[in-house]
Protein backbone atom coordinates (compact mmCIF):
# COMPACT_ATOMS: atom_id res chain seq x y z
CA UNK A 1 0.00 0.00 0.00
CA UNK A 2 1.39 3.38 -0.87
CA UNK A 3 1.66 5.77 1.94
CA UNK A 4 0.78 9.41 1.72
CA UNK A 5 4.46 10.25 1.90
CA UNK A 6 5.31 8.08 -1.05
CA UNK A 7 2.53 9.61 -3.08
CA UNK A 8 3.83 13.02 -2.23
CA UNK A 9 7.31 12.15 -3.35
CA UNK A 10 5.93 10.74 -6.60
CA UNK A 11 4.09 13.96 -7.22
CA UNK A 12 7.19 15.91 -6.49
CA UNK A 13 9.11 13.84 -8.99
CA UNK A 14 6.60 14.57 -11.69
CA UNK A 15 6.88 18.25 -10.92
CA UNK A 16 10.62 18.26 -11.12
CA UNK A 17 10.87 16.69 -14.54
CA UNK A 18 7.73 17.50 -16.51
CA UNK A 19 9.18 16.72 -19.91
CA UNK A 20 10.20 13.15 -19.12
CA UNK A 21 7.07 12.29 -17.17
CA UNK A 22 3.78 11.74 -18.97
CA UNK A 23 5.36 11.47 -22.39
CA UNK A 24 2.17 9.84 -23.60
CA UNK A 25 0.28 13.11 -23.39
CA UNK A 26 1.85 14.64 -26.54
CA UNK A 27 1.30 11.38 -28.42
CA UNK A 28 -2.40 11.29 -27.50
CA UNK A 29 -2.90 14.96 -28.35
CA UNK A 30 -1.23 14.49 -31.74
CA UNK A 31 -3.38 11.45 -32.52
CA UNK A 32 -6.59 13.24 -31.50
CA UNK A 33 -5.68 16.31 -33.57
CA UNK A 34 -4.88 14.24 -36.65
CA UNK A 35 -8.01 12.13 -36.22
CA UNK A 36 -10.19 15.26 -36.06
CA UNK A 37 -8.56 16.87 -39.08
CA UNK A 38 -8.87 13.57 -40.98
CA UNK A 39 -12.59 13.21 -40.25
CA UNK A 40 -13.33 16.79 -41.20
CA UNK A 41 -10.79 17.55 -43.95
CA UNK A 42 -8.68 14.72 -45.34
CA UNK A 43 -11.22 11.96 -45.85
CA UNK A 44 -13.67 14.31 -47.65
CA UNK A 45 -10.82 15.81 -49.72
CA UNK A 46 -9.53 12.37 -50.71
CA UNK A 47 -13.07 11.33 -51.60
CA UNK A 48 -13.26 14.04 -54.31
CA UNK A 49 -10.37 12.49 -56.23
CA UNK A 50 -11.44 8.88 -55.75
CA UNK A 51 -15.03 9.52 -56.81
CA UNK A 52 -13.93 11.45 -59.90
CA UNK A 53 -11.79 8.56 -61.12
CA UNK A 54 -13.98 5.74 -59.75
CA UNK A 55 -14.82 4.51 -63.25
CA UNK A 56 -11.42 5.22 -64.71
CA UNK A 57 -9.96 8.10 -66.63
CA UNK A 58 -12.17 7.63 -69.71
CA UNK A 59 -15.52 8.79 -68.27
CA UNK A 60 -13.68 11.54 -66.42
CA UNK A 61 -12.40 13.09 -69.65
CA UNK A 62 -15.72 12.47 -71.37
CA UNK A 63 -17.34 14.59 -68.69
CA UNK A 64 -14.74 17.28 -69.08
CA UNK A 65 -15.43 17.74 -72.79
CA UNK A 66 -19.17 18.32 -72.40
CA UNK A 67 -20.13 21.73 -73.85
CA UNK A 68 -21.95 22.90 -70.67
CA UNK A 69 -18.88 22.05 -68.70
CA UNK A 70 -16.50 23.88 -71.02
CA UNK A 71 -18.80 26.89 -70.94
CA UNK A 72 -18.77 26.81 -67.14
CA UNK A 73 -14.97 26.77 -67.09
CA UNK A 74 -14.82 29.67 -69.51
CA UNK A 75 -17.31 31.67 -67.46
CA UNK A 76 -15.44 31.02 -64.21
CA UNK A 77 -12.16 32.17 -65.72
CA UNK A 78 -13.81 35.31 -67.11
CA UNK A 79 -15.38 36.16 -63.75
CA UNK A 80 -12.01 35.92 -62.03
CA UNK A 81 -10.30 37.84 -64.86
CA UNK A 82 -12.62 40.82 -64.29
CA UNK A 83 -12.90 40.70 -60.49
CA UNK A 84 -9.15 40.36 -59.99
CA UNK A 85 -7.97 43.67 -61.54
CA UNK A 86 -10.93 45.58 -60.07
CA UNK A 87 -10.19 44.40 -56.55
CA UNK A 88 -6.45 44.87 -57.00
CA UNK A 89 -6.82 48.54 -57.92
CA UNK A 90 -9.26 49.06 -55.07
CA UNK A 91 -7.16 47.08 -52.60
CA UNK A 92 -3.96 48.99 -53.40
CA UNK A 93 -5.69 52.38 -53.22
CA UNK A 94 -7.44 51.50 -49.97
CA UNK A 95 -4.25 50.15 -48.42
CA UNK A 96 -2.31 53.25 -49.43
CA UNK A 97 -5.01 55.63 -48.26
CA UNK A 98 -5.45 53.91 -44.92
CA UNK A 99 -1.80 53.44 -44.02
CA UNK A 100 -0.42 56.79 -45.19
CA UNK A 101 -3.05 58.95 -43.50
CA UNK A 102 -4.18 59.10 -39.92
CA UNK A 103 -7.71 60.40 -39.43
CA UNK A 104 -10.57 59.95 -37.00
CA UNK A 105 -12.62 56.87 -37.78
CA UNK A 106 -9.73 55.07 -39.47
CA UNK A 107 -10.32 51.90 -37.45
CA UNK A 108 -13.96 52.01 -38.50
CA UNK A 109 -13.08 52.19 -42.21
CA UNK A 110 -10.59 49.35 -41.72
CA UNK A 111 -13.28 47.09 -40.33
CA UNK A 112 -15.71 48.21 -43.06
CA UNK A 113 -13.36 46.72 -45.63
CA UNK A 114 -13.77 43.33 -43.96
CA UNK A 115 -17.54 43.57 -44.14
CA UNK A 116 -17.99 41.46 -47.31
CA UNK A 117 -16.47 38.54 -45.39
CA UNK A 118 -18.97 38.72 -42.58
CA UNK A 119 -22.01 39.27 -44.80
CA UNK A 120 -23.61 36.01 -45.88
CA UNK A 121 -23.04 35.40 -49.60
CA UNK A 122 -26.78 34.94 -50.07
CA UNK A 123 -27.42 38.34 -48.49
CA UNK A 124 -24.74 39.82 -50.78
CA UNK A 125 -26.55 38.37 -53.78
CA UNK A 126 -29.88 39.63 -52.45
CA UNK A 127 -28.53 43.17 -52.14
CA UNK A 128 -27.46 43.10 -55.79
CA UNK A 129 -30.91 41.82 -56.79
CA UNK A 130 -32.55 44.64 -54.80
CA UNK A 131 -30.45 47.18 -56.73
CA UNK A 132 -30.46 45.87 -60.26
CA UNK A 133 -33.35 43.40 -60.33
CA UNK A 134 -36.65 43.99 -62.07
CA UNK A 135 -38.16 45.64 -58.99
CA UNK A 136 -34.87 47.11 -57.84
CA UNK A 137 -33.70 50.73 -57.56
CA UNK A 138 -32.12 50.79 -61.02
CA UNK A 139 -34.40 48.09 -62.44
CA UNK A 140 -36.70 50.45 -64.33
CA UNK A 141 -33.88 52.44 -65.88
CA UNK A 142 -32.03 49.29 -66.89
CA UNK A 143 -35.12 47.83 -68.50
CA UNK A 144 -35.71 51.01 -70.51
CA UNK A 145 -32.22 50.73 -71.88
CA UNK A 146 -32.50 46.98 -72.48
CA UNK A 147 -29.73 46.10 -70.05
CA UNK A 148 -29.75 42.85 -68.12
CA UNK A 149 -27.70 42.56 -64.98
CA UNK A 150 -29.59 40.02 -62.91
CA UNK A 151 -29.68 36.51 -64.38
CA UNK A 152 -26.83 37.61 -66.64
CA UNK A 153 -23.06 37.96 -66.69
CA UNK A 154 -22.75 41.51 -65.21
CA UNK A 155 -24.61 40.48 -62.07
CA UNK A 156 -22.29 37.52 -61.63
CA UNK A 157 -19.30 39.86 -61.99
CA UNK A 158 -20.73 42.17 -59.31
CA UNK A 159 -21.33 39.25 -56.93
CA UNK A 160 -17.85 37.84 -57.53
CA UNK A 161 -16.17 41.21 -57.05
CA UNK A 162 -18.16 41.79 -53.86
CA UNK A 163 -17.21 38.58 -52.09
CA UNK A 164 -13.53 38.75 -53.08
CA UNK A 165 -13.17 42.47 -52.37
CA UNK A 166 -11.17 42.58 -49.09
CA UNK A 167 -8.29 40.16 -49.78
CA UNK A 168 -5.77 42.46 -51.50
CA UNK A 169 -6.34 45.36 -49.09
CA UNK A 170 -6.12 43.03 -46.14
CA UNK A 171 -2.81 41.46 -47.17
CA UNK A 172 -1.17 44.72 -48.29
CA UNK A 173 -2.18 46.92 -45.31
CA UNK A 174 0.01 45.16 -42.70
CA UNK A 175 3.00 45.12 -45.08
CA UNK A 176 2.68 48.82 -45.83
CA UNK A 177 2.23 49.58 -42.17
CA UNK A 178 5.38 47.75 -41.20
CA UNK A 179 7.34 49.32 -44.05
CA UNK A 180 6.75 52.89 -42.93
CA UNK A 181 6.99 55.78 -45.35
CA UNK A 182 10.69 56.66 -44.99
CA UNK A 183 11.76 55.23 -48.33
CA UNK A 184 8.86 56.89 -50.13
CA UNK A 185 9.67 60.26 -48.58
CA UNK A 186 13.30 59.86 -49.53
CA UNK A 187 12.28 59.18 -53.12
CA UNK A 188 10.04 62.23 -53.05
CA UNK A 189 12.82 64.56 -51.88
CA UNK A 190 14.98 63.16 -54.67
CA UNK A 191 12.34 64.36 -57.13
CA UNK A 192 10.35 61.22 -57.97
CA UNK A 193 6.68 61.70 -58.83
CA UNK A 194 3.86 59.67 -57.24
CA UNK A 195 3.76 57.11 -59.99
CA UNK A 196 7.53 56.59 -59.92
CA UNK A 197 7.44 56.21 -56.15
CA UNK A 198 4.74 53.57 -56.37
CA UNK A 199 6.38 51.68 -59.20
CA UNK A 200 10.01 51.82 -58.05
CA UNK A 201 9.76 51.95 -54.25
CA UNK A 202 6.43 50.72 -52.91
CA UNK A 203 5.58 47.92 -55.31
CA UNK A 204 8.87 45.99 -54.95
CA UNK A 205 8.46 46.14 -51.20
CA UNK A 206 4.88 44.89 -51.10
CA UNK A 207 5.10 42.40 -53.96
CA UNK A 208 4.79 39.22 -51.87
CA UNK A 209 1.90 40.53 -49.84
CA UNK A 210 0.19 41.69 -53.02
CA UNK A 211 0.75 38.34 -54.72
CA UNK A 212 -0.66 36.56 -51.69
CA UNK A 213 -3.76 38.78 -51.84
CA UNK A 214 -4.12 38.09 -55.56
CA UNK A 215 -3.99 34.31 -55.07
CA UNK A 216 -6.66 34.43 -52.37
CA UNK A 217 -8.82 36.79 -54.46
CA UNK A 218 -8.56 34.45 -57.41
CA UNK A 219 -9.45 31.37 -55.34
CA UNK A 220 -12.50 33.04 -53.85
CA UNK A 221 -13.57 34.53 -57.20
CA UNK A 222 -13.38 31.18 -58.98
CA UNK A 223 -14.96 29.24 -56.13
CA UNK A 224 -17.80 31.53 -55.06
CA UNK A 225 -21.12 29.77 -55.01
CA UNK A 226 -23.73 31.48 -52.81
CA UNK A 227 -23.69 35.06 -54.07
CA UNK A 228 -23.26 34.06 -57.71
CA UNK A 229 -26.00 31.48 -57.37
CA UNK A 230 -28.53 34.12 -56.22
CA UNK A 231 -27.91 36.52 -59.11
CA UNK A 232 -27.15 34.11 -61.95
CA UNK A 233 -30.37 32.14 -62.34
CA UNK A 234 -28.12 29.11 -62.89
CA UNK A 235 -28.95 28.47 -66.56
CA UNK A 236 -26.86 25.59 -67.86
CA UNK A 237 -24.54 26.64 -70.68
CA UNK A 238 -25.38 30.32 -70.13
CA UNK A 239 -24.98 31.64 -66.61
CA UNK A 240 -23.49 28.61 -64.92
CA UNK A 241 -20.04 28.92 -63.40
CA UNK A 242 -18.03 25.88 -62.33
CA UNK A 243 -19.20 25.77 -58.68
CA UNK A 244 -22.81 26.08 -59.87
CA UNK A 245 -22.19 23.29 -62.37
CA UNK A 246 -21.08 21.04 -59.49
CA UNK A 247 -24.30 21.59 -57.55
CA UNK A 248 -26.55 21.34 -60.61
CA UNK A 249 -24.97 18.07 -61.77
CA UNK A 250 -25.28 16.66 -58.25
CA UNK A 251 -28.96 17.60 -58.08
CA UNK A 252 -29.61 15.94 -61.46
CA UNK A 253 -28.05 12.74 -60.06
CA UNK A 254 -25.10 13.07 -62.44
CA UNK A 255 -22.74 12.47 -59.56
CA UNK A 256 -19.80 11.64 -61.80
CA UNK A 257 -20.07 14.85 -63.78
CA UNK A 258 -20.28 16.72 -60.48
CA UNK A 259 -17.10 15.07 -59.24
CA UNK A 260 -15.24 15.63 -62.49
CA UNK A 261 -15.84 19.36 -62.12
CA UNK A 262 -15.16 19.17 -58.38
CA UNK A 263 -11.71 17.72 -59.07
CA UNK A 264 -10.78 20.78 -61.12
CA UNK A 265 -11.91 23.09 -58.32
CA UNK A 266 -10.11 20.96 -55.73
CA UNK A 267 -6.93 21.22 -57.79
CA UNK A 268 -7.38 24.97 -57.85
CA UNK A 269 -7.57 24.83 -54.04
CA UNK A 270 -4.42 22.69 -53.83
CA UNK A 271 -2.50 25.07 -56.12
CA UNK A 272 -3.71 27.98 -53.99
CA UNK A 273 -2.48 26.33 -50.81
CA UNK A 274 0.91 25.43 -52.32
CA UNK A 275 1.50 28.97 -53.62
CA UNK A 276 0.38 30.38 -50.30
CA UNK A 277 2.85 28.18 -48.45
CA UNK A 278 5.69 29.19 -50.79
CA UNK A 279 4.92 32.88 -50.32
CA UNK A 280 4.64 32.51 -46.56
CA UNK A 281 8.00 30.79 -46.42
CA UNK A 282 9.56 33.57 -48.48
CA UNK A 283 8.27 36.33 -46.24
CA UNK A 284 9.28 34.35 -43.15
CA UNK A 285 12.86 34.03 -44.46
CA UNK A 286 12.89 37.76 -45.05
CA UNK A 287 11.77 38.30 -41.45
CA UNK A 288 14.60 36.21 -40.11
CA UNK A 289 17.17 38.12 -42.17
CA UNK B 1 -20.97 89.80 -39.18
CA UNK B 2 -20.16 87.22 -41.79
CA UNK B 3 -21.54 83.79 -41.08
CA UNK B 4 -19.34 80.98 -42.33
CA UNK B 5 -21.13 78.11 -44.08
CA UNK B 6 -19.89 75.70 -41.46
CA UNK B 7 -21.42 77.50 -38.48
CA UNK B 8 -24.65 77.97 -40.40
CA UNK B 9 -24.96 74.18 -40.50
CA UNK B 10 -24.60 74.19 -36.75
CA UNK B 11 -21.02 73.01 -36.41
CA UNK B 12 -19.59 74.22 -33.11
CA UNK B 13 -16.02 73.77 -34.19
CA UNK B 14 -15.90 75.45 -37.57
CA UNK B 15 -12.27 74.57 -38.23
CA UNK B 16 -13.05 70.85 -38.17
CA UNK B 17 -15.87 71.36 -40.63
CA UNK B 18 -13.68 73.45 -42.89
CA UNK B 19 -10.98 70.80 -42.79
CA UNK B 20 -13.52 68.14 -43.73
CA UNK B 21 -14.80 70.36 -46.52
CA UNK B 22 -11.32 71.00 -47.86
CA UNK B 23 -10.38 67.38 -47.57
CA UNK B 24 -13.43 66.32 -49.58
CA UNK B 25 -12.47 68.73 -52.35
CA UNK B 26 -8.75 68.07 -52.48
CA UNK B 27 -8.92 64.33 -52.04
CA UNK B 28 -6.04 62.37 -53.54
CA UNK B 29 -7.13 60.04 -56.31
CA UNK B 30 -6.37 56.97 -54.17
CA UNK B 31 -9.08 58.16 -51.80
CA UNK B 32 -11.49 58.82 -54.64
CA UNK B 33 -11.08 55.27 -55.94
CA UNK B 34 -11.34 53.73 -52.47
CA UNK B 35 -14.45 55.66 -51.47
CA UNK B 36 -15.99 55.38 -54.93
CA UNK B 37 -15.58 51.60 -55.05
CA UNK B 38 -16.81 51.19 -51.48
CA UNK B 39 -19.84 53.34 -52.26
CA UNK B 40 -20.83 51.44 -55.38
CA UNK B 41 -20.03 47.96 -54.07
CA UNK B 42 -20.86 48.21 -50.38
CA UNK B 43 -22.68 51.34 -49.18
CA UNK B 44 -25.33 51.58 -51.90
CA UNK B 45 -26.25 47.85 -51.77
CA UNK B 46 -26.52 47.93 -47.97
CA UNK B 47 -28.58 51.12 -48.14
CA UNK B 48 -30.85 49.52 -50.74
CA UNK B 49 -31.38 46.57 -48.45
CA UNK B 50 -32.22 48.65 -45.36
CA UNK B 51 -34.49 51.00 -47.32
CA UNK B 52 -36.35 48.09 -48.87
CA UNK B 53 -36.74 46.55 -45.43
CA UNK B 54 -37.97 49.85 -43.97
CA UNK B 55 -40.78 50.09 -46.54
CA UNK B 56 -42.34 47.07 -44.83
CA UNK B 57 -43.15 49.01 -41.67
CA UNK B 58 -42.25 47.74 -38.21
CA UNK B 59 -45.37 45.63 -37.68
CA UNK B 60 -45.06 43.78 -40.96
CA UNK B 61 -41.30 43.47 -40.56
CA UNK B 62 -41.74 41.87 -37.16
CA UNK B 63 -44.46 39.55 -38.48
CA UNK B 64 -42.26 38.25 -41.31
CA UNK B 65 -39.09 38.15 -39.22
CA UNK B 66 -40.75 36.09 -36.50
CA UNK B 67 -42.95 33.82 -38.61
CA UNK B 68 -42.76 30.18 -37.47
CA UNK B 69 -40.69 29.10 -40.51
CA UNK B 70 -38.25 31.95 -39.99
CA UNK B 71 -37.91 31.20 -36.27
CA UNK B 72 -37.23 27.55 -37.05
CA UNK B 73 -34.48 28.52 -39.51
CA UNK B 74 -32.87 30.87 -36.96
CA UNK B 75 -32.90 27.99 -34.51
CA UNK B 76 -31.17 25.66 -36.97
CA UNK B 77 -28.74 28.34 -38.20
CA UNK B 78 -27.64 29.88 -34.92
CA UNK B 79 -27.75 26.88 -32.61
CA UNK B 80 -25.92 24.67 -35.12
CA UNK B 81 -23.38 27.41 -35.91
CA UNK B 82 -22.55 28.01 -32.27
CA UNK B 83 -22.20 24.27 -31.67
CA UNK B 84 -19.87 23.99 -34.67
CA UNK B 85 -17.85 27.02 -33.56
CA UNK B 86 -17.49 25.67 -30.00
CA UNK B 87 -16.42 22.28 -31.33
CA UNK B 88 -13.73 24.02 -33.35
CA UNK B 89 -12.86 26.18 -30.35
CA UNK B 90 -11.94 23.01 -28.48
CA UNK B 91 -10.28 21.04 -31.28
CA UNK B 92 -8.83 24.11 -33.02
CA UNK B 93 -6.98 25.04 -29.84
CA UNK B 94 -5.76 21.46 -29.56
CA UNK B 95 -4.56 21.44 -33.18
CA UNK B 96 -2.79 24.77 -32.74
CA UNK B 97 -1.12 23.46 -29.58
CA UNK B 98 0.05 20.29 -31.31
CA UNK B 99 1.36 22.26 -34.29
CA UNK B 100 3.23 24.80 -32.16
CA UNK B 101 4.66 22.57 -29.44
CA UNK B 102 5.32 19.08 -30.80
CA UNK B 103 7.38 17.56 -33.58
CA UNK B 104 5.88 14.76 -35.67
CA UNK B 105 5.98 13.52 -39.27
CA UNK B 106 4.10 15.53 -41.96
CA UNK B 107 3.68 18.45 -39.56
CA UNK B 108 4.31 21.09 -42.23
CA UNK B 109 1.87 19.41 -44.59
CA UNK B 110 -0.83 19.27 -41.93
CA UNK B 111 -0.19 22.87 -40.97
CA UNK B 112 -0.57 24.00 -44.58
CA UNK B 113 -3.70 21.90 -45.13
CA UNK B 114 -5.62 23.58 -42.29
CA UNK B 115 -6.44 26.41 -44.73
CA UNK B 116 -8.11 23.99 -47.15
CA UNK B 117 -11.66 25.15 -46.25
CA UNK B 118 -10.69 28.71 -47.28
CA UNK B 119 -9.41 27.53 -50.64
CA UNK B 120 -11.89 24.78 -51.50
CA UNK B 121 -15.10 26.08 -53.13
CA UNK B 122 -18.05 25.53 -50.83
CA UNK B 123 -20.07 23.57 -53.38
CA UNK B 124 -17.25 21.03 -53.63
CA UNK B 125 -17.09 20.82 -49.84
CA UNK B 126 -20.85 20.24 -49.65
CA UNK B 127 -20.76 17.62 -52.41
CA UNK B 128 -17.98 15.55 -50.89
CA UNK B 129 -19.20 15.87 -47.28
CA UNK B 130 -22.68 14.77 -48.37
CA UNK B 131 -21.15 11.70 -50.03
CA UNK B 132 -18.71 10.77 -47.26
CA UNK B 133 -21.32 11.18 -44.52
CA UNK B 134 -24.24 9.63 -46.42
CA UNK B 135 -25.60 6.24 -45.32
CA UNK B 136 -23.39 4.38 -47.78
CA UNK B 137 -20.43 6.76 -47.63
CA UNK B 138 -17.04 6.06 -46.03
CA UNK B 139 -17.88 7.53 -42.65
CA UNK B 140 -21.68 7.54 -42.83
CA UNK B 141 -21.80 3.76 -43.33
CA UNK B 142 -19.96 3.32 -40.03
CA UNK B 143 -22.44 5.58 -38.25
CA UNK B 144 -25.60 4.19 -39.89
CA UNK B 145 -25.67 0.91 -37.87
CA UNK B 146 -25.61 3.06 -34.73
CA UNK B 147 -28.74 4.80 -35.97
CA UNK B 148 -26.89 8.04 -36.69
CA UNK B 149 -27.88 9.69 -39.94
CA UNK B 150 -25.67 12.63 -40.92
CA UNK B 151 -26.28 13.68 -44.52
CA UNK B 152 -29.65 15.35 -45.13
CA UNK B 153 -30.16 16.02 -41.43
CA UNK B 154 -29.28 18.79 -39.03
CA UNK B 155 -26.21 16.80 -38.02
CA UNK B 156 -24.98 17.13 -41.61
CA UNK B 157 -25.42 20.91 -41.47
CA UNK B 158 -23.32 20.84 -38.31
CA UNK B 159 -20.56 18.82 -40.02
CA UNK B 160 -20.49 21.24 -42.97
CA UNK B 161 -20.28 24.20 -40.60
CA UNK B 162 -17.43 22.54 -38.72
CA UNK B 163 -15.61 22.07 -42.02
CA UNK B 164 -15.87 25.67 -43.20
CA UNK B 165 -15.07 27.25 -39.82
CA UNK B 166 -12.16 24.98 -38.85
CA UNK B 167 -9.26 27.31 -39.85
CA UNK B 168 -10.45 30.33 -37.86
CA UNK B 169 -9.60 29.15 -34.34
CA UNK B 170 -6.35 27.46 -35.40
CA UNK B 171 -5.14 30.55 -37.26
CA UNK B 172 -6.03 33.04 -34.53
CA UNK B 173 -4.62 30.95 -31.66
CA UNK B 174 -1.41 29.76 -33.38
CA UNK B 175 0.49 33.08 -33.49
CA UNK B 176 -0.41 33.90 -29.87
CA UNK B 177 0.84 30.48 -28.77
CA UNK B 178 4.05 30.91 -30.74
CA UNK B 179 4.84 34.15 -28.97
CA UNK B 180 4.18 32.83 -25.50
CA UNK B 181 7.31 32.57 -23.43
CA UNK B 182 8.18 29.11 -22.21
CA UNK B 183 10.01 30.60 -19.21
CA UNK B 184 6.74 31.56 -17.54
CA UNK B 185 5.52 27.98 -17.77
CA UNK B 186 8.80 26.68 -16.44
CA UNK B 187 8.56 29.16 -13.57
CA UNK B 188 5.10 27.77 -12.77
CA UNK B 189 6.50 24.25 -12.85
CA UNK B 190 9.36 25.08 -10.55
CA UNK B 191 6.96 26.74 -8.16
CA UNK B 192 5.15 23.42 -7.90
CA UNK B 193 2.17 23.75 -10.20
CA UNK B 194 1.06 20.56 -11.92
CA UNK B 195 0.36 20.27 -15.64
CA UNK B 196 -3.32 21.06 -15.36
CA UNK B 197 -2.72 24.04 -13.07
CA UNK B 198 -0.06 25.40 -15.40
CA UNK B 199 -2.40 25.05 -18.34
CA UNK B 200 -5.35 26.64 -16.59
CA UNK B 201 -3.56 29.45 -14.77
CA UNK B 202 -0.60 30.28 -17.04
CA UNK B 203 -1.26 29.14 -20.59
CA UNK B 204 -4.99 29.64 -20.96
CA UNK B 205 -5.47 33.28 -19.81
CA UNK B 206 -3.42 34.92 -22.60
CA UNK B 207 -4.89 32.46 -25.14
CA UNK B 208 -8.48 32.97 -24.12
CA UNK B 209 -9.17 36.18 -26.11
CA UNK B 210 -7.67 34.57 -29.22
CA UNK B 211 -9.80 31.43 -28.77
CA UNK B 212 -12.93 33.53 -28.32
CA UNK B 213 -12.08 35.63 -31.37
CA UNK B 214 -11.60 32.47 -33.41
CA UNK B 215 -14.90 31.05 -32.19
CA UNK B 216 -16.68 34.30 -33.04
CA UNK B 217 -15.11 34.39 -36.52
CA UNK B 218 -16.06 30.77 -37.12
CA UNK B 219 -19.57 31.38 -35.85
CA UNK B 220 -19.98 34.40 -38.09
CA UNK B 221 -18.81 32.41 -41.11
CA UNK B 222 -21.04 29.44 -40.25
CA UNK B 223 -24.14 31.64 -39.86
CA UNK B 224 -23.73 33.00 -43.39
CA UNK B 225 -22.63 29.76 -45.01
CA UNK B 226 -24.69 28.65 -47.97
CA UNK B 227 -22.88 26.47 -50.53
CA UNK B 228 -21.85 23.50 -48.43
CA UNK B 229 -24.88 23.52 -46.14
CA UNK B 230 -27.47 23.70 -48.93
CA UNK B 231 -26.02 20.56 -50.51
CA UNK B 232 -25.66 18.44 -47.36
CA UNK B 233 -29.03 19.49 -45.91
CA UNK B 234 -32.39 18.18 -47.07
CA UNK B 235 -33.66 21.80 -46.77
CA UNK B 236 -36.85 20.71 -45.03
CA UNK B 237 -38.55 23.53 -43.09
CA UNK B 238 -38.59 23.02 -39.30
CA UNK B 239 -35.93 20.30 -39.57
CA UNK B 240 -32.72 21.37 -41.23
CA UNK B 241 -33.56 24.46 -43.25
CA UNK B 242 -31.06 27.26 -42.60
CA UNK B 243 -31.76 31.00 -42.89
CA UNK B 244 -29.65 31.67 -46.03
CA UNK B 245 -31.51 28.91 -47.87
CA UNK B 246 -34.84 30.38 -46.75
CA UNK B 247 -33.79 33.73 -48.27
CA UNK B 248 -32.96 31.95 -51.49
CA UNK B 249 -36.32 30.15 -51.54
CA UNK B 250 -38.19 33.41 -50.90
CA UNK B 251 -36.38 35.00 -53.84
CA UNK B 252 -37.24 32.07 -56.08
CA UNK B 253 -40.91 32.62 -55.21
CA UNK B 254 -40.46 36.33 -56.06
CA UNK B 255 -41.27 37.14 -52.43
CA UNK B 256 -38.86 40.06 -52.28
CA UNK B 257 -40.11 41.46 -49.00
CA UNK B 258 -39.82 38.06 -47.28
CA UNK B 259 -36.26 37.66 -48.57
CA UNK B 260 -35.34 41.23 -47.61
CA UNK B 261 -36.65 40.99 -44.05
CA UNK B 262 -34.81 37.76 -43.29
CA UNK B 263 -31.75 39.07 -45.13
CA UNK B 264 -31.83 42.22 -42.98
CA UNK B 265 -32.00 40.13 -39.82
CA UNK B 266 -28.94 38.17 -40.95
CA UNK B 267 -27.11 41.35 -41.99
CA UNK B 268 -27.77 43.01 -38.64
CA UNK B 269 -26.50 39.94 -36.84
CA UNK B 270 -23.31 39.88 -38.90
CA UNK B 271 -22.77 43.57 -38.14
CA UNK B 272 -23.15 42.90 -34.42
CA UNK B 273 -20.74 39.96 -34.71
CA UNK B 274 -18.21 42.11 -36.57
CA UNK B 275 -18.35 44.66 -33.75
CA UNK B 276 -17.97 41.90 -31.18
CA UNK B 277 -14.95 40.45 -33.01
CA UNK B 278 -13.29 43.88 -33.11
CA UNK B 279 -13.84 44.29 -29.38
CA UNK B 280 -12.46 40.81 -28.72
CA UNK B 281 -9.38 41.58 -30.79
CA UNK B 282 -8.82 44.80 -28.86
CA UNK B 283 -9.17 42.80 -25.65
CA UNK B 284 -6.60 40.29 -26.89
CA UNK B 285 -4.08 43.04 -27.62
CA UNK B 286 -3.98 44.12 -23.98
CA UNK B 287 -1.27 41.50 -23.44
CA UNK B 288 0.94 43.04 -26.12
CA UNK B 289 2.52 45.75 -24.02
Amino acid sequence: MTTRKEMNSQMNNSKAAPSEQKSWIPAILIVVAIAYVSLVLYIPALNVFIQAFSKGVGPFFANLTRPEFLHAVQLTVMLAAIALPLNTVFGLCAAWALTRHRFPGRAFVLSLIDLPFSISPVVAGLMIVLLYGRQGWFGGWLQEHGLNIIFAFPGMVLATAFVSMPFVAREVIPVLEELGSDQEEAAKTLGANDWQIFWRVTLPNIRWGLLYGLILTNARAMGEFGAVSVVSGNISGKTQSLPLFVEDAYKQYETEAAYSAAVLLALLAVVTLVLKEILERRTRIKDVE
Amino acid sequence: MAVSPASRFGFRNSSVAQKLWQWLFHMPWTWRITLGYLTVMLFVPIAAMFLKASTEGPVNFWRIATSPVALATYNVTFVTSILAALMNGLFGTLIAWVLVRYKFPFKRLIDASIDLPFALPTSVAGLTLATVYSNNGWIGSLLAPLGIKVSFTRLGVWVAMIFISLPFVVRTVQPVMQEMEREIEEAAWSLGANQWQTFRRVILPPLFPAILTGVALGFSRAVGEYGSTVIISSNTPFRDLIAPVLIFQRLEQYDYSGATVIGTVLLLISLVLLLLINLLQAWGRRYDD
